[in-house]
């Protein structure tokens, strides 16, 4: 087990990592989800052993690590880059920490070949990096890692620089290849769909602080605070500001919401609305839904889904709908708001009420 | 299929041509007249044909010449390289030393290469230079001007003095662009130094060690200034390289016709050893990318 007890990282004035406590177990996946410089690569090399926090301590099964050399630890990481010895051959590549290790040629062979046959390089073993394709560069990046045997396993943004066909393969995949290995595999992403798809844990990551930790649906459906929500959220979550009076939230434009049971008992007040964006509607989604006005800013059409984003009061709000639509910018739309499916957040950005309806959060 | 043509990109090229005939077509093409013919000035010129041509390749003074350079060359290679490569090894990668090592690295390149020559033959004089009279006072007597191993050793030293920075600054910009995390991937997997220099630092630098071996063999091949500031092609002809002994020929002797034989000779010689050091290096790069 990974102990992180109140880790601090500081880097001349600037403050990378703020009071982060985790604890990551044998075996388990560990997405750490943020946008770029909320602090993911800095918190993977305090967990490397690459840099040493400035307060708190790190300890692996119990023993603190800290000032350990990441040479003593055993750890395997994979880079955004494709990171390979460009002058050896796929198979020496993957040889080479068993080479360090100091292992004997059939220990080698045997866990080469095994690796090469999980990541599918068997035919590319004599060829060298540079005459792959970025698929494979990563995958023999992977294989190093995996041949390894390392306690902790840390991939930062291993999949950003390939293309979205390899990208979902070598994603579904990942999994898989470690999941047997026992090891703490930590990986860290911008994107919350990646999280997602992987499952295991999330910690959500905002300004060097670690605003949430725990099993990735459950981080999703009930994130502890607005930031946590807009961190996994893409498009960001919409937000609406909104004043409770009796059972019913004012908001700007005369917009009335009628509370929804999970909400119904907090005190009166101001409170931010937040909802994703696919739970904001352009036809209305039943008889509960409450209509509001807003005009288009922009749309985005993907094919299958059209992405429109709009103004409303202050707001800029997106909206996810199914289909190509034709909608006109500077036009004036009427959306729907299901109650229902409202994250209510107090002025503190605390979560104050879940959604009602968590089966499609 | 009528194709549109437009002639008026010639006049686009027109300015590089020009630039380009001036500076190379024209001065080669006046050697090359030179070399193919006899005078006794007054513009009168006889054909010679091949003449020139013979004597030259024919010449003990022209092949010891030729061999003197080669060593040269061979010499600098041989130690600005490696030391080159050292040296930005050895540079900091960031803070105020960069700045500052840069500046000292770049500042013999700054200097003229008749001053490099003075400086150098002022400094190892015996009778007044710094280097000359320590040396002395040390019992070493170490006389240039008399001494040809002498000779040869301040001719070395005084251009690797000027120009290993080259090397070095061409080294350092390749190390430099080299992404962190192939050195904190090698300290993960507890790579020693030596790997990191050998299956990192080293394929890395492949590309700009080319042109600087390239560089510094075409210069060193063309010494001319230092050695004639120095020690003036002697003693006797121990340093008097290719080019030395060309300028005796063509200004001193004025045998305009052997001297340009001579330059065309020496301009072939360089082009096509560049010609095969780049084959060489480029394609001994790819053998070892291809694998095969």
């Amino acid at each position: 087990m990974l102990e992180l007890r109140d880790v601090t990282k500081v880097v001349g004035r600037e403050t990378h990592i703020r009071g982060v406590s985790m604890a990551l177990e044998r075996g388990s996946l560990n997405v750490l989800l943020g946008p770029t410089r909320s602090g993911k690569t800095s918190l993977m090399r305090l967990m490397a052993g690459l840099d040493r926090p400035a307060s708190g301590d790190i300890l692996m099964d119990g023993k603190s690590v800290v000032g350990v050399p990441v040479q003593k630890r055993n750890v395997a990481m994979v880079y955004q880059q494709f990171i390979n010895y460009p002058t050896l051959t796929v198979y020496e590549n993957i040889a080479s920490p068993l080479r360090v290790a100091g292992r004997d040629k059939a220990t080698i062979e045997a866990e080469v070949r095994k690796a090469a046959a999980l990541l599918r390089l068997e035919p590319y073993l004599e060829r060298t990096p540079l005459e792959l394709s970025g698929g494979q560069q990563q995958r023999t990046a992977l294989a190093r890692a995996l041949v390894k045997g390392a306690d902790l396993v840390l991939l930062d943004e291993p999949l950003a620089n390939l293309d979205y066909k390899l990208r979902e393969e070598l994603r579904a995949e990942l999994p898989k290849i470690f999941a047997e290995s026992g090891t703490i595999f930590v990986y860290a992403t911008t994107e919350p769909s990646e999280a997602l798809l992987l499952g295991g844990n999330t910690a959500t990551l905002s300004e060097g602080r670690v605003t949430q930790y725990g099993p990735t649906p459950e981080v999703f459906r009930n994130p502890v605070d607005l930031v946590t929500a807009r961190t996994f959220s893409d498009p960001p979550l919409n937000m609406l500001k909104v004043t409770k009076r009796g059972d019913r939230f004012h908001g700007p434009q005369d917009t009335a919401i009628a509370a929804p049971a999970s909400a119904m008992a907090l005190a009166d007040g101001t409170y931010v609305l937040g909802f994703r964006p696919h739970h904001l509607y352009l036809d209305p989604p039943g008889p509960q839904a409450v209509a509001l006005k807003a005009r288009v800013a922009v749309t985005e059409i993907t094919g299958s889904e059209s992405f429109v984003h709009l103004d409303h009061g202050g707001e800029r709000w997106v909206a996810l709908a199914h289909g190509v639509r034709s909608i006109e910018v500077d036009e004036d739309l009427t959306v729907y708001l299901d109650p229902q499916r409202l994250f209510v957040f107090g002025s503190d950005w605390l979560l104050a009420a879940a959604p009602a309806l968590r089966s499609a959060a | 299929m009528e194709k549109p043509w437009n002639n008026k990109a010639w006049f686009l090229v027109l300015p590089v041509i020009v630039l380009v005939a001036f500076s190379a077509i024209i001065p080669l093409m006046t050697v090359v007249n030179y070399s193919v013919q006899d005078t006794f000035g007054n513009n009168v010129f006889f054909w010679a044909g091949t003449e020139w041509f013979e004597e030259t390749l024919q010449s003990e003074r022209f092949w010891a010449a030729l061999g003197r350079n080669l060593v040269f060359s061979f010499i600098i290679l041989a130690i600005e390289v490696p030391l080159g490569i050292a040296v930005a090894l050895a540079m900091p990668r960031k803070g105020i030393g960069v700045p500052v090592c840069l500046v000292l690295m770049a500042l013999p390149l700054l200097i003229p290469w008749n001053v490099v020559g003075t400086i150098w033959q002022v400094f190892g004089r015996i009778d007044i230079g710094l280097l000359g009279r320590v040396l002395a006072d040390f019992g070493i007597y170490y006389n240039y001007t008399q001494n040809p191993l002498h000779a040869w050793i301040t001719v070395i030293v005084m251009d690797v003095w000027h120009w290993t920075s080259l090397v070095v600054l061409l080294c350092y910009a390749g190390l430099v662009s080299i992404p962190d995390a192939y050195y904190q991937a090698a300290r993960i997997d507890g790579a020693s130094r030596w790997a990191v220099f050998r299956y990192i630092q080293l394929p890395k630098l492949k590309h700009v060690l080319l042109i600087a071996v390239l560089l510094r063999f075409m210069d060193s091949f063309m010494i001319y200034t230092e050695p004639f500031v120095v020690t003036g092609g002697g003693p006797g002809n121990t340093t008097t390289f290719l080019s030395i002994d060309l300028v005796k020929m063509a200004i001193g002797q004025f045998d305009l016709g052997p001297a340009a034989a001579m330059s065309i000779i020496y301009f072939l010689i360089i082009l096509a050893l560049s010609y095969v050091f780049y084959t060489v290096m480029t394609q001994t790069g790819r053998d070892r990318e291809t694998g095969r």
